[in-house]
Formats: structure tokens, sequence, C-alpha cells
């Protein structure tokens, strides 16, 4: 999940891309594209789904681990399905990219909650929730944003962690 | 995106609005099994413009569907109950998804208030058809059943064509509503390419003319679109020797002077053979797959490949190419055509390539022996090929039967033949004939069988002598799953497990009890004189013929292993 920005130390040739698909918004469409996926051996990191611009129509937002050869079938299939008006891979240099992450910390005692919140406010996080023993962060950016935060607070203990995978769109005029 | 034009109100239960619909697209026949759950369809076919053919057993009624379907070049519909009439349809749907052929199955399912209840034969059978269909429906009122099937059928038939699914709650077969039926309707995201892009034309054509050694290799899509006529003059234009998959067969005639017939894992030897040493290969309406080229990363190599296919996502699946024309392949071709008589250098006949074709054809006609035996397959289907008229459409079950007939029975009327290819499935071949009967009723229509297949839907008899559809069965008896023995004795050092079915049952007993005509032949005059007999019986004949359960079908190309690597006999 944490690959999406370059990172050098990956060993696999696979690339990470994001995929903006335009689907019909209707019963089953999520269910025909993630069992493309299942079917045809397709890796999917994340997907998110929700409205788009079009009033009966939902933007998938989908990233996926996949050499070239693979990616240009999986793109073919997409679109394949009847329910995919559009899909387009997105390129990562022109795309604006946000994941959405809230983690549940061990916070009982009061450095740890004083070192939480600093950490936050540096990441531009929001607090949402405390209470006597947690403390719940909100942090919105980048897939690695969110892995280097997640790994500045692993050491107080990481007691629920809610990632919504890639929303992505197209830089400028589109 | 709906355009409706001068379409009118009227008042009618969902299921009555079926019918028409049905009877708007032209179909004259449906194939199917009643259950509870679409009772009020049944009902409504007591009325409706539509011939409906009772099976026993709700695969065959796909299998049926699918067979009509190959022959008309036209969507075969099949009807079957919720739960276990639905699932009982999916081999068969399946089946037609493999072999990209138009179908539109139409289930029952429980009224909408009881669906997710786990109800009294409750599937979810969208979430089931789902990756064997290009598309499903579950219509939610009774208004929208004449657009769903409209849409069903304009998916099923055009692009590459497919299966659908039209699932219909019971309720919605029973409400009355008043009921719209559209005459246009454009689906949103959907538009299957039909011409080609003429650069890609260009640049395939020029590769054409500059190889030295080109080849076209034919897939199913030649026989989808219908693009018999183009194949031969582009063929005879290029003087190419023509190559086909197993799909493919039947798409050129295998008599013709640039035909080599089929190539594969049971593919001629002079086939297989020529294709690796080609410089230039033409693929149209072929996928490339696994049982016709072998190993995907030695096949090709060394030339360049031109893929013509209607369907993007076939381009560079399984083989990267050189040119890729995206469309539909009759049209595809028939641009090609023009260009290169425009352009084309005339070539002679008597070129060194077109002699090598000889040479191969006449090295393996004298060089792979037949298997010993008075009667072998090899005998039986040279002897049925003179016995049948050239329009009889033939069709096969799954095993060393159908791989025989790969081998052994030349197509010579375009678009005669079909078999189950890409899925494979035993017990296809028998209720497809009676589909393609139906289809057309005026040509004999034979099933050439095993009997490990022929078992499996042999109580569709009931169906070829109660609805008048006769069709030949020759059964080639080896008492044996043949081809899972032919593999344990050349893989698994010959050590037998689940293959032997012994004599049971007694074919010729089983046709007599359905009140179809069995007859046992012995030597290759009785066949003669069976087929005889059969085709002017009009009843189903069941031809059960005992061959040697240790003749093997070869050649053969081994699992994993490439074209190069065949196996010419034993």
């Amino acid at each position: 999940m944490s690959q999406i920005d370059s990172n050098p130390e990956r060993e696999s040739s696979d690339n990470i891309y994001i995929l903006s698909a335009l689907v019909e918004d209707k019963p089953g469409v999520l269910f025909r594209v993630t069992n493309l996926f299942r079917a045809r051996n397709f890796n999917i990191e994340s997907i998110t789904v929700g409205y788009s611009e079009a009033a009966d129509l939902s933007r998938m937002t989908i990233t996926t681990r996949s050499d070239d050869r693979t990616l240009d079938q999986l793109v073919k299939q997409l679109g394949k399905l009847i329910d995919v008006v559009e899909v387009r891979v997105l390129d990562r240099a022109n795309t604006v990219y946000r994941e959405l992450a809230l983690i549940k910390m061990n916070a009982q005692d009061p450095t740890s909650r004083a070192e939480i919140t600093n950490l936050a406010s540096v990441f531009r996080g929001k607090i949402l929730d405390i209470d006597k023993f947690t403390l719940t962060v909100e942090i919105t950016g980048t897939p690695s944003k969110i892995d280097a935060f997640r790994n500045l607070v692993s050491d107080f203990g990481i007691v629920r962690l809610a990632r919504t995978g890639v929303s992505a769109l197209p830089r400028g005029a589109v | 995106m709906l355009w409706r034009t001068g379409s009118t109100l009227t008042r009618m239960k969902g299921a009555e609005a079926l019918m028409r619909s049905l009877e708007k697209e032209g179909v004259d026949f449906v194939f199917g099994l009643p259950g509870g759950a679409n009772l009020p369809i049944y009902d409504a076919l007591v009325d409706a413009k539509i011939r409906h053919i009772l099976v026993r057993h709700e695969q065959s009624a796909a299998h049926m569907a699918d067979g009509y379907a190959r022959i008309k070049r036209k969507a075969g519909v099949c009807f079957a109950t919720s739960g276990p009439g639905a699932t009982n349809l999916i081999t068969g749907i399946a089946t037609a998804y493999a072999d990209s052929s138009p179908m539109v199955a139409v289930t029952g399912q429980v009224p909408l208030e009881m669906i997710g209840k786990d109800a009294f034969q409750e599937t979810d059978i969208i979430g089931v058809a789902n990756p064997c269909t290009k598309y499903t429906f579950q219509p939610r009122k009774a208004t929208e059943i004449p657009e769903t099937v409209k849409k069903g059928f304009y998916i099923a038939e055009s692009g590459r064509p497919g299966p659908v699914l039209i699932d219909i709650p019971k309720d919605v077969q029973q409400d009355s509503q008043d009921i719209e039926f559209p005459d246009l309707i454009k689906v949103r995201g959907y538009n299957p390419t039909i011409d080609c892009d003429l650069s890609t034309i260009g640049k395939a054509a020029e590769l054409l003319m500059a190889a030295e050694r080109p080849i076209i290799m034919s897939g199913g899509g030649v026989i989808l679109s219908g693009a018999f006529s183009e194949l031969e003059v582009l063929a005879e234009l290029l003087l190419t020797p023509v190559v086909t998959t197993f799909k493919g067969k039947g798409s050129f005639p295998e008599n013709h002077s640039l035909a080599m017939g089929p190539i594969g894992m049971h593919g001629h030897a002079e086939a297989n053979k020529i294709i690796l040493e080609a410089d230039c290969i033409l693929a149209i309406g072929a996928r490339f797959s696994d049982r016709s080229v072998g190993r995907f990363d030695e096949f090709g190599k060394g030339m360049s490949i031109i893929h013509m296919d209607i369907d993007p996502a076939e381009i560079g699946k399984n083989k990267s190419v050189d040119v890729a024309i995206v469309g539909d392949v009759k049209s595809s071709m028939k641009t090609m055509i023009k260009l290169l008589s425009k352009k084309m250098v005339k070539r002679s006949a008597e070129n060194p390539w077109l002699r090598r074709r000889k040479e191969l054809v006449d090295y393996y006609a004298e060089s792979i022996k037949d298997y010993p035996r008075d009667l072998t397959a090899r005998k039986v289907l040279k002897k049925l090929r003179q016995a049948l008229p050239s329009e009889a459409i033939v069709t096969t079950e799954v095993g060393q039967c159908q791989m025989w007939t790969s081998l052994h029975f030349d197509v010579i009327s375009p678009g005669t033949f079909f078999s189950s290819t890409g899925l494979g499935t035993m017990g296809f071949g028998f209720p497809a004939a009676i589909g393609a009967k139906a289809a057309k009723q005026d040509v004999p229509v034979v099933d050439i069988a095993g009997d490990g297949s022929f078992n499996m839907s042999e109580n569709s008899l009931a169906v070829s002598v109660l609805e008048n559809l006769p069709v030949i069965v020759i059964l080639l008896n080896n008492y044996m799953l043949g081809m899972v023995a032919q593999w344990q004795r050349t893989f698994y050092n010959r050590r037998y497990e689940g293959v032997h079915l012994h004599n049971c049952p007694d074919y010729t007993k089983i046709a007599d009890a359905y009140g179809a005509q069995g007859i046992k032949v012995q030597s290759l005059a009785e066949l003669d004189t069976a087929i005889r007999s059969a085709l002017k019986s009009n009843v189903a004949t069941v031809i059960d013929i005992p061959i040697d359960p240790e003749e093997d079908v070869y050649p053969f190309v081994a699992p994993g292993t490439g074209l190069k690597d065949m196996i010419v006999g034993s």
C-alpha cells in the first residue's frame, strides 16, 4: 500500500499505476470491476468509488501494481466492461492524488499525548477523538506521507488504522 | 441513453412483454425447461409465435441455443427457472462465452422481496454468471423488460459476440404495466469498433508484400463475421498458405490448394510445420490460444505478426504483435483486398514458398500411417466425408473424437463446422447439433461423438425424436474416456484410473429406448450402409462404431511445449 511514490528499494520490477474510471452508478458495478481483477489475476492496491461530476456516473480510482504489458491488458479489459464508460491511466507527474487515514494510538501518558499531537501538527493532521487511553488522528496526503506518519507513531502502539485508498484527478484543464 | 421513436404504451404483464420483445428480435425457437420461478413466462409462451423446445436438462438447452446461434449467426435463446435450473445453464453459457457465441439466457428468479432471504430455489445467478457472460441484467420492473431484451440482443450479437443473461424475478414477470417498446437503444459504455484504422491496413499490407513466406492463420472470428469469400480472395491474392486454428476450422475450404488445415496441439503436421517457417503471419480473428500456438514465448519468433481482431483486448493478450488491426475482420479484409489489388505485384504460383507447402503436405501424407486396424477413427471420418454432402453441418463432442475430426474430416463448405473449442465441454455436441438442425432444417446435421461425451447428454435423444429434429451421431466408441486414457498412457506410464466406461450402456439399445434408430457397425462397408440409412431416416440415428481403445491421436504437441516439439506418431 505504501509504494505509490517512487521507492528505490522496491524489489519487484512492477510499478504502481493510478487508474481513473467513470462507471455507471448502479448496483453490481463494483462487483464486476473487482471480479475482473480477480479473474484475470490483476492486482488491486486500493480502490475508491464515489459520486462523480455526472449525476448517473461514479468515479472509481484504482491503484494497481503491474508491469506495462499487464497494465495494457488491464485497461483494455476494464474498457470492455459494459458499465465502464471511460478508463484512463493517470500520469503521476500531472496528477493530484490524496489518501485519508484515521489512526487511533495508545496515548495514556501525557508525554505520548503531547508528542503525538506535535507530530500530527507537523503532518497537518487533525485530532479527531481523544479519551483517557487513546488519541485518533486524521492524516491526509500522498500514501507515502501517511506511511511516514505511521512509522513515526508506531512506537506508541497503533490500536486501529483505517485508510481510504487513493483518490486522484489529472492536473489542469481536462 | 435511449431514444424512443413511434412507440406506444400497451398494458400487459412482464412475461408478455418478454414474449413480444423476443418476437420483435425475430426469435423463432427457444430451448428450455420450466419451473416454479418462470411459470408466468411459460404461461405467456402459450400465446407467443415462438416454438419452444422442451429439453431434459437445462445444460442441453444452453448448448442447443449455442448450436442454433453458430449456424444462424444470431443469438440463440434458452429459458430456465431459478436456482438449479439457472445453475444448470452455466456450463452451456460458459461454453458460449469461451467460443464467442451469441446467446440470450432468460432465467426466472424468486420474487423481488424474497431475494437475499435464501428462498427456495434462490441462487444469485447474476453473481454466478458474471465471469462467463458478456453482460447480465436483472429487470426490477415489468416496464424495464423491452429495453433490457433489446439491449441484451444488441450486446450478445454485436462486436465480439457472447452470452447475455437476463434474470427476471417472478413478480416482475407477473406484474401488469403500461409497456413501451423502444425501437432504438444505445449502451453508453459499449461501442464496438467495426471499421479499422486505415493506417494499420497500410502498414500490414507493406509487411505482407515484403514477406517471402507469408501465411494466413484464420480463426473463429472469420466464421463469426461470415468473411469466407473475403478470406478466399485475400489468400488467393497474396498466394499464402492458409492454416486455421481449431475454432477457425471450416473458415476456409479444406480442399483448397492453399489450405493446410488446423494448427495446434492436434493440428495437421504440415500446418504446425509450415507456420514455424513463415516470415510473416496474418492472424485473422484468432486469439493465439495455448492449444493453437503452444508456448507463447516461442511462437512467432523471428516473424512479423499482423493481428486482425474485433476485440482490442485480444491485441497483445497472449502475443505481442507488429501491427494490430482492430475492427470487424470482414470489413478489415475488404479494405485490405482493395489496397492490395491496387498496390501488389502479382506473385507467381511457382514460388519456392508454395513449393515448400506442397512438399510438406506430400511428405506427411506419405509418412503418417494410420493405426493398424480395419476400423479406425481416420477411416471412419474419411468415409463419413465421402458419404455426406458438402453442405452438411458437422459438430463434435470433446476429446479424441474431436481431435480426430480436426485431423481427418475436411470441411469443404465454409461455416458448416463448429465444436466446443475454447471450453472443451463434453456433452456439447449432441444438443448443439439439435440446435443447429433447428436453425437449418434442410441439411443433414452430424455429431461426431465419443462414448464418454455422448453419455453426458444422450437424454437429448428424447428432444430430437419428439421435436422432429433428427441428427446423426457418429459414435466412435472405444469404451473409454479416450483422451484422458491417452494422456495416462503417454505421461503417467499407463497407470489408468477413472477412464474405463466398459460397454455400458449399449448405445443401440439407448437409441431404441428413445424411439431413435441405433445401428452397430463392424466394418467400413456396414458404416457406409448405416450413414446412407441415417441420411434417409426421419428420426435421430446413433451409429455405434467400436474402435480400438489404444488408438491414439497423433500428431501431438504436448502441453507446455512448442509447435516445434510436435510428436508425429507413436
